[in-house]
């Protein structure tokens, strides 16, 4: 381990560290927030895995929180509630393994226009099943997790889920994702088993958004499709990685965070143009920032030497 | 059936349909190791097909490629380039967003070899400076010239430490001093007593490079000799020149 990586890793304990005490000095509104925060901290973060090195823009991102919340929703009554987060999580997996062989001879739009598809699928089949099986259009989930807890699980999770997007992306595995990025004629002659390679990195992805939904599934007491499928969380998603930069583990984080907050006024001052809003928000910032804060901050780092002298 | 022990490559009656179209007709030719092999031929005759089956880049539709003793037919890219078999291509591919670094290390990890960490970057700097390019590690790919693009390639190639190299055009675009450093590079490995299929349209690095040439027209094996013998061939020639030169 080099001198920074240690530094960076002290910095990221601490950072966690601070960030738990937050439901202890801020109650409410600011816990909601936070609690947003960092529920898009690991999803960006995870899909930042898969997408960033590999280029393949995934849009399913919906589909796998949605199943695990539902997970955690339709069987609260049976099992127990670390039992559910397990068996959510492999619900993820699953799922990620069958897009991810679905999908091998995809690239590029197709694959985008696929996982679209797939979540919005998903979406009206379980509308479905539980319009014709059930009686009502929702589920009642009531459980004593309250806001702290769910807080300090997803805060728990994105340190996983950083700790180990850094272990991958220093490992054999990371390298061939982003030579499969660059090329994946190379890739193969180079002796990488693409396919193998894709689809770990997209279930471990896939199976970390499962998981953060389900975490989150006790928040709302009633859970219907439109809440837990909801495409908008994955565009969402897109566009804070976009915005803090995939190509850096700390990228998606610079996004998240002021977009979290930009999007809470965005949806408070134009509650009925948030799709419009959210269109606008994507143009802008792959015009004007195409490689995130992320991009912006080395670029200026790299320059203040030069400006100096 | 068991090859010879010594026959690095062995290809018997492959053929490659595309549709109607039938790329590779029913070829067959064996490569001993140590040896150096010329594949040349009139533009679309094929060449390039051939490399792409034996590589693995595209399935023989009929046929049995033998490498080193076993029929690999059938198996994908990458379970040929960990075999051993390393290539490069007719139209340079480069990672473009890695350093010069990176690229050659690509060859280094996922082959049969497989090595990681401080080996890795030790075996890489020393292909990169075998084939002169020694300085330019940290650049960006995208900054070099044509013929450095071509030497990164040639170096990531060897970084697999190959048992067999395949070069296709790796000649092809370079002016006449870069041409002159590219042979005497080839000229290197071969002298090394490496395993080489060379595709090429240059006559001098053929004569020079190669011990012996297979001629291809139309998919289909021609000539199979030395150097001399086949470009005295007469069905060489009319393939090259048409009839009436013969």
């Amino acid at each position: 381990m080099t001198g920074t990586e240690k530094t960076g890793l002290a910095v990221g304990a601490a950072i966690f560290l601070a960030a738990a005490f937050v439901p202890l000095l801020s109650g409410g509104y600011g816990l909601s927030l936070a609690v947003t925060v960092v529920m898009y901290a690991v999803l960006t973060t995870s899909w930042t895995l898969f997408s960033g090195p590999t280029h393949y823009i995934s849009l399913a991102t919906a589909a796998f929180f949605g199943l695990g919340m539902y997970t955690v929703a339709a069987l609260i009554d049976v099992f127990p509630y670390p039992v559910l987060l397990v068996m959510a999580t492999a619900v993820g997996a699953v799922l990620a393994a069958l897009i991810g062989l679905a999908t091998l001879r995809l690239s590029g739009v197709y694959f985008v226009i696929f996982t679209l598809g797939l979540a919005e699928m998903v979406r009206q089949l379980v509308t479905w099943v539980q319009t014709t099986m059930g009686t009502s259009s929702g589920l009642v989930v009531l459980t004593g997790i309250d806001e702290p807890m769910i807080y300090w699980q997803l805060l728990a999770l994105a340190a996983a889920v950083y700790l180990a997007s850094w272990r991958i992306g220093r490992s054999r595995l990371g390298f061939a994702l982003r030579i499969i990025g660059g090329d994946e004629v190379v890739a193969r002659h180079s002796g990488i088993n693409t396919a193998h390679a894709k689809i770990a990195l997209f279930v471990i992805s896939g199976s970390v958004a499962a998981l953060t939904g389900a975490i989150l599934a006790p928040r709302w007491t009633y859970v219907e499709p439109v809440i837990a499928f909801s495409p908008m969380l994955s565009f969402l998603v897109v566009i804070m990685a976009l915005l803090g930069g995939v190509h850096r583990l700390w990228g998606p984080l610079l996004g998240v965070i002021p977009f979290t907050f930009l999007w809470d006024l965005v949806t408070a001052t134009f509650p009925n143009q948030t799709a419009l809003m959210l269109g606008l928000c994507f143009l802008l910032i792959v015009y004007i920032i195409p490689n995130g804060f992320a991009g912006l901050i080395e670029n200026l780092i790299r320059r203040r030497p030069l400006l100096a002298g | 059936m068991a090859a010879e022990p010594h026959t690095a490559l062995s290809v018997r009656g492959v053929t490659r349909t595309f549709g109607g179209l039938v790329a590779v007709d029913d070829m067959s030719f064996e490569l001993a190791e140590h040896e150096v092999l010329g594949l040349i031929g009139p533009n679309g005759s094929g060449k390039t097909t051939m490399i792409n089956l034996i590589s693995g880049a595209l399935k023989a539709s009929r046929g049995e490629i033998v490498l080193f003793g076993e029929n690999v037919v059938g198996e994908s890219a990458h379970a040929i380039a960990r075999r051993g078999v390393a290539r490069t291509f007719q139209l340079v591919r480069m990672l473009e967003s890695m350093s010069v670094m990176e690229n050659v290390e690509t060859g280094g990890v996922f082959g049969h070899a497989r090595r990681w960490g401080a080996e890795l970057r030790d075996h890489a700097r020393h292909n990169i400076a075998r084939v002169g390019l020694a300085g330019k590690e940290d650049e960006p790919v995208g900054a070099l010239t044509y013929i450095d693009q071509k030497r990164v390639e040639l170096a990531r190639a060897l970084a697999a430490d190959p048992r067999l190299l395949l070069l296709d055009e790796w000649l092809a675009g370079l002016n006449p001093t870069e041409l002159q450093t590219g042979i005497e590079l080839v000229e290197d490995l071969r002298s090394e007593g490496r395993t080489i299929v060379i595709v090429e349209h240059v006559m001098d690095a053929i004569r020079s490079l190669c011990d012996r040439c297979v001629v291809m027209n139309s998919g289909a094996v021609i000539a199979d000799g030395t150097p001399r013998e086949v470009l005295a061939d007469d069905a060489v020639i009319a393939a090259y020149l048409g009839d009436a030169h013969v």
